[in-house]
């Protein structure tokens, strides 16, 4: 497209904003968006197709460019409107898209666009974290089905899921990558039990998921029957450009910076931070944060230079893991026993908010992949040092 | 902008990467210390980079510079850091240099600068007094006496002061010692009456050199800057000077952990490669990571002051305190990792060790630096 017709589009994204953007959901994505606005702007977005803005039409997509679905993104942004989008819009349709059947593609993905049904993701297994390949929840063929039995951890929002997408295995004989199938089947169903998860934080968005005789029709498999490893590991791809990429995650959308709080609790005195040590660390931190997004600048500029040497872009999970959590551990020293209330009185919002950031955080160099898979990887791939 | 290399620095690169491999192995630098050599490094070395251009990358035109920016003397300083050349780039170029560009007038610059963008001349820069890095903390007095200014105090740490043709010194003409205002830069000529030089060797082999000033007399027409207000000329030096010596930091650094890289990949104990063990991996991948992230702010802190921004001062301290951190640790990551090897003085990785430790303390080290970014941020 013209960059003539790429201005009319922006422009017309604008007016589009500004007639069905709710005055009250220009906040970002939070928790607690107001219901009723919510429900008027999801109905707007996916009536334009917007929710999944590159998608063909047919399935009920925007069928707009790589740099038209950028504007929009951009314009999005720009005024703070909550992004609407969900396991299956990031995670399950790009898949689909690649490696679903045409019948599956009309089947599931309008659906998706529509925003309409909840997937869930059945990766994750008591003894199969890091070591993903090792799951063991079973699929057997019987007639046109599979029945499913087995046990999947970590199942964000299966208790309100209507689908999963799951990894199980199909042959227990072959070596583990090659016995896994990628399938599909919904939650509502006898056989299938969630249990939520109360985690440190006081959140239970995830949930333990038992499979117990649940039953998946065989025309609902993804890729090949024992081919599903290479299925799951493109999925992953897709959840680590939409996790990687999320600007700021859990702590951008924190009311107060980093800064802000230490300068607060600790107080400066003639213009110096009170406390010389914590000085040190905050600076450290700010130098941290700023190493981290110069580098993940740079991996973008070489990639697309044709000067990349080693990929400095792996660097980017792990490091972001520590600098997110580092970032915590600051705010809570600043805090002292400010830091330690659970709920109020006593304490600021700011401060719960914090120690509750402090708590969500543990998590970030666990989940997809973690901290030591990725340097085993980094150690690996990139700086090449034999296993 | 700057956070990757035009295709003219490729080239550049690529040339200084051949130059310092062929004529300045790290071997050079050893013997240049055993041998005890009278000047520390080679003066006809230092003339051919001059012949290249490399000199003078930072100064006018009008001066027989190339006018080009902290891009491109970068990739040099990186490359010297490669292989430890020993060549007075910090002392003559990023410090003195800087002093005669930032604060000189047209006539000091004129005649100082032409010679030394070709090698001839070499300039040394006398402010530090005491151990730990504190620029402001100056007892050397200068006083008035007609039309000049008469010195007296004593100097040290003055790197490459004993060959040094012209020393600026930094000096007291009012206030009290560690206050910023009241202090004046000098051009002083190395064989000025009253000058007493003596030369110091350092763990890294190079050389700094305790200066005594007894009543010195220079002409008030070689003032850098203005009397008194001498500070805004050192602060402006001392910003670009770190951020060169980050740049060779960064070489120097980098080939240590490439080195060591390389015995991970090589030595044998218990029948596998050592680099085998995940202890050593994860270390290795964290060194990476710091490597990386120091380049990424490095290259930041030279476009701030190649573009002009007004965040110089705050990405020179932020590149300095970061390299100096990473020094450290790769420093000591590659001698742990060579094992017993790593502390002979045969294998060279000790003389990255030792010159990486001399560059993080040159001109302030992570905490120095890291305090002065967090007063730049406003806490």
């Amino acid at each position: 497209m013209s960059s003539e017709n790429l201005e009319e589009f922006q422009q017309d994204v604008r007016s589009w904003i500004d007639e069905n953007l709710p005055a009250d959901l220009r906040v970002g994505n939070r928790k607690d968006l107001p219901g009723g606005s919510l429900g008027k702007w999801i109905k707007a977005v996916t009536s334009k197709g917007w929710v999944t803005p590159q998608w063909p039409t047919e399935y009920g997509g925007g069928n707009l460019d790589r740099k038209q679905a950028a504007i929009l993104m951009k314009e999005l942004k720009a005024v703070r409107a909550p992004i609407i989008s969900s396991f299956g819009t990031s995670m399950l349709g790009p898949t689909l898209l690649e490696f679903g059947t045409d019948e599956q593609k009309e089947e599931f993905l309008p659906a998706i666009s529509r925003h309409e049904v909840k997937w869930c993701q059945g990766y994750s297994e008591p003894g199969a974290g890091s070591d993903l390949a090792s799951l063991q929840t079973r699929a057997v063929k019987e007639g046109d089905e599979y029945v499913i039995t087995g046990q999947k951890i970590w199942t964000t929002g299966a208790d309100k899921a209507d689908w999963i997408f799951c990894l199980v295995r199909t042959d227990p004989e072959a070596p583990k990558h090659e016995g896994i199938t990628f399938i599909l089947f919904p939650m509502h169903q006898e056989g299938v039990e969630v249990s939520p998860l109360t985690l440190i934080d006081g959140s239970a968005e995830f949930s333990q998921v038992f499979f117990n005789g649940a039953r998946a029709k065989a025309s609902h498999v993804v890729g090949p029957v024992n081919g599903g490893w290479t299925v799951a590991k493109r999925l992953l791809q897709h959840e680590r450009t939409t996790d990687g990429g999320s600007e700021g995650g859990i702590t951008g959308a924190l009311k107060e910076t980093l800064t802000d709080i230490v300068k607060r609790e600790i107080g400066l005195k003639d213009g110096v931070l009170a406390d010389p040590t914590l000085r040190q660390r905050l600076a450290a931190q700010e130098l941290e944060a700023r190493g981290l997004s110069l580098t993940m600048r740079r991996a973008g500029e070489e990639l697309r230079s044709g000067q990349a040497g080693r990929d400095i872009g792996s660097l980017g999970k792990y490091r972001w893991a520590n600098m997110v959590k580092n970032e915590q551990d600051l705010a809570m020293a600043a805090m002292g026993t400010q830091g330690l209330g659970w709920s109020g009185p006593g304490f600021e919002d700011t401060q719960l908010e914090r120690t509750r950031a402090w708590l969500t955080t543990r998590a970030d160099s666990i989940w997809g992949g973690t901290n030591e898979v990725q340097m085993n990887v980094i150690a690996k791939r990139v700086l090449k040092i034999p296993e | 902008m700057g956070l990757i290399l035009t295709e003219d620095q490729t080239i550049l690169r690529e040339m200084a990467k051949s130059f310092f491999e062929e004529k300045s192995p790290v071997e050079r630098m050893r013997k240049l210390r055993d041998s005890r050599d009278e000047t520390g490094f080679s003066r006809a070395l230092w003339k051919e980079m001059g012949e290249l251009g490399w000199l003078g990358i930072l100064f006018p035109e009008a001066v027989g510079g190339a006018e080009m920016g902290y891009g491109e003397l970068g990739i040099i300083l990186s490359e010297a850091g490669r292989v430890l050349a020993p060549e007075p780039f910090v002392s003559t170029v990023l410090l003195g240099g800087n002093a005669i560009l930032l604060g000189g007038t047209e006539p000091l610059q004129k005649e100082l600068l032409p010679d030394l963008c070709t090698g001839d001349r070499l300039v040394s820069l006398a402010f530090q007094e005491q151990g730990r890095f504190s620029p402001y903390s100056i007892e050397a007095s200068a006083s008035r006496d007609g039309d000049s200014y008469r010195i007296s105090g004593r100097k040290s740490f003055v790197l490459d002061g004993h060959v040094s043709d012209q020393i600026v010194t930094l000096a007291r003409t009012a206030g009290s010692a560690d206050e910023r205002e009241g202090l004046s830069l000098f051009v002083v000529d190395a064989n000025s009456p009253g000058i007493t030089i003596e030369r110091a060797e350092m763990l890294d082999g190079r050389n700094a050199a305790s200066i005594s000033f007894a009543n010195v007399a220079v002409d008030a027409s070689r003032v850098l800057g203005e009397p008194d207000h001498g500070a805004d000329i050192l602060d402006a030096v001392f910003d670009r000077a770190i951020v060169g010596l980050s740049a060779e930091m960064l070489g120097s650094f980098e080939e240590a952990f490439e080195r060591t890289l390389e015995y991970l990949k090589t030595r044998e104990q218990f029948g596998v490669k050592i680099g085998t063990f995940q202890g050593l991996r994860h270390r290795a991948a964290h060194m990476f990571g710091e490597l990386e992230f120091a380049r990424s702010i490095v290259r930041d802190a030279q476009s701030a002051i190649d573009d002009g921004r007004d965040d110089i001062a705050e990405c020179a301290s932020g590149a300095k305190a970061r390299c100096s951190d990473v020094a450290q640790l790769i420093g000591g990551e590659a001698i742990q990792m060579h094992g017993g090897i790593g502390m002979t003085d045969e294998e060279e990785i000790g003389l990255f060790f030792k010159r990486l430790k001399a560059a993080e303390i040159t001109l302030g080290d992570a905490i120095y630096h890291r305090d002065r970014f967090a007063s730049l941020r406003g806490y």
